[in-house]
């Protein structure tokens, strides 16, 4: 264990160290964030019954997102380890008494969490002190922010355990391109970046729901503005359990089958 | 223009090379896209309007804002991708030659991949065209060219800008996204849903409203006919870009190897 927080640890001060990239990627988000609300807005105003959260709720929604982008961005994945298995480079890992798996994770999540750490502070801070209903509203009460704060920690281990899936499925495909994209669409689309799940129309919704991607960004975002409360919610934050344990368990298990058999590409 | 027929027809032979692979990338081209338009698909099975633009109406906004940024991505992607050619010195070997420096900066990348994009653009729009019902005129097939033209120029004074500051920070610059990649993305629905301020800004300052939500008001005939020729308007954007680029080109200074 103590090794896996030692690779965390490192990963996090080298992520810390972009601080430059940081701040430009901090006012792009700002201004996302400010277009996403505007849009929204547009459809409120044109039909305030048909919309399926409040105005302040979907606001809250879009600054979260903006805030913790680092935790949902399917492409943020590591070039490094996706070259390393596609030139041979890791064999090199393989000579380390470490389990790639438990290294790769640790290394992505600490990854995400700088980046995240580093950003969303200031953007949290500036939607607080917008005007009420495009800022980003108080927590409705204290226990529904601590389960926010644990939806959010799933929400990351998650995110880390899919995108640990394609490293280890590129261990069998060579040319990782095709997957990563499909993946990122499909993260993008069923996960409510795109739109917010409760836009899509009740049938489909469900369905989604039930999906793993609906265990990341989904979660967290809306529980809260307490737009996922009571039953429902307890619901969701069992799905993310299940679906962490379930995909990091296949991923375990892919790696031990890779690592019998991967062929290492010469030079 | 003859030497950029050259450059035109090397890179059509180049990525005729590897076939699949230019395939693959077009498909995935095509689906970056198309969750986008999936947002809207999805808006729209809720709300029937928005300020006043109906389902249809946003797709052609959607369309034409592609179409408009996916040529000027794959026409002058060499400026995209500018701060690689400063970085590796080859931007020196482009001073040396007795040609134009834009020329050959655009002649650097011609992405035919785009062709994924541009298709599901066009496929979006001419939907759009059939289901709503606008009236057509001659007029009004020439205002959609120039909505074209004009947006090309708008992003690729865009990309210019972005070259340009290379020059300066030798790197490009991630807050430059806000201008052509956000552009790409909220231009899906017309301009004026986002505000008023957001219209002022998008007139004046960077010119989207005048290549796509003034003229998209005539070809929907809620606007002036004078509408129709602002593209034209919107292309002297390309002048300050083309000053900055100037100023760019003095202030270089090698970081070659």
């Amino acid at each position: 264990m103590r090794k896996y927080l030692a690779f965390f640890r490192l990963r996090f001060s080298m992520g810390l160290q972009y601080r430059a990239a940081a701040l430009a990627g901090m006012s792009t988000q700002l201004v996302w964030g400010i277009m996403e609300i505007l849009m929204f807005r547009a459809f409120y105003r044109a039909d305030a019954s048909a919309f399926p959260m409040s105005l302040e709720a979907t606001s809250a929604y879009v600054w979260l997102q903006q805030a913790f982008l680092a935790f949902h961005a399917a492409m943020f994945m590591e070039n490094e380890i996706f070259e390393s298995i596609s030139n041979g480079n890791i064999v090199y890992e393989l000579c380390r008494p470490v389990n790639i798996y438990n290294m790769w994770f640790s290394r992505n999540l600490a990854k995400r969490v700088s980046s995240a750490a580093l950003r969303c502070m200031p953007i949290l801070l500036i939607a607080v002190f917008l005007p009420a209903p495009y800022g980003l509203m108080p927590p409705v009460s204290f226990p529904v922010f601590l389960l926010f704060l644990f939806s959010l920690l799933l929400w990351i281990l998650v995110t880390v355990s899919f995108c640990m899936l394609i490293y280890m499925a590129s261990f069998f495909t060579i040319s990782h391109a095709g997957i990563r994209m499909a993946a990122f669409c499909a993260v993008d689309f069923f996960s409510g970046a795109v739109i917010p799940l409760p836009f899509f129309p009740d049938r489909i919704r469900q369905i989604f729901e039930l999906l793993p991607f609906a265990a990341m960004q989904n979660v967290p975002l809306r529980i809260y503005s307490g737009d996922l409360s009571g039953s429902a919610m307890w619901q969701a934050l069992f799905l993310q359990c299940f679906w962490f344990l379930i995909m990091a368990g296949t991923g375990r298990a892919i790696n031990a089958i890779a690592m019998k058999k991967v062929t290492v590409q010469g030079g | 223009m003859k030497l950029y027929g050259k450059y035109f027809v090397m890179h059509l032979k180049s990525v005729m090379e590897y076939k699949t692979s230019f395939l693959l990338t077009c498909i995935s081209q095509f689906f970056v896209s198309f969750n986008i338009f999936l947002g809207i698909y999805f808006m729209f099975q809720r709300f029937s309007k928005v300020e006043g633009f109906t389902y249809p109406e946003v797709l052609l906004s959607f369309g034409i804002t592609l179409m408009e940024f996916t040529l000027a991505e794959a026409f002058a992607r060499g400026f995209d991708t500018f701060g690689s050619i400063i970085n590796h010195g080859e931007f020196d070997r482009i001073l040396a030659r007795p040609r134009g420096i834009i020329l050959q900066v655009l002649g650097s990348r011609i992405e035919f991949t785009r062709i994924g994009r541009l298709l599901q653009a066009i496929v979006v729009f001419a939907y759009g065209l059939a289901v709503s019902d606008v009236r057509w005129t001659p007029w009004k097939v020439f205002s959609i060219l120039l909505m074209l033209l004009g947006g090309t120029v708008v992003f690729s004074g865009l990309f210019l800008i972005y070259a340009s500051v290379c020059f300066f920070t030798i790197e490009g610059l991630e807050f430059m996204n806000i201008f052509t990649d956000g552009a790409r993305e909220y231009g899906k629905y017309p301009v004026s849903i986002y505000g008023k301020r957001v219209l002022q800004l998008c007139t004046f300052v960077v010119p989207y409203a005048l290549i796509q939500y003034y003229p998209l008001l005539y070809l929907l005939d809620r606007g002036k006919p004078s509408y129709s020729l602002l593209p034209l308007a919107a292309c002297l954007f390309i002048i300050p870009c083309l000053l900055l680029w100037r100023a760019g080109v003095r202030h270089y200074t090698s970081s070659g190897s």
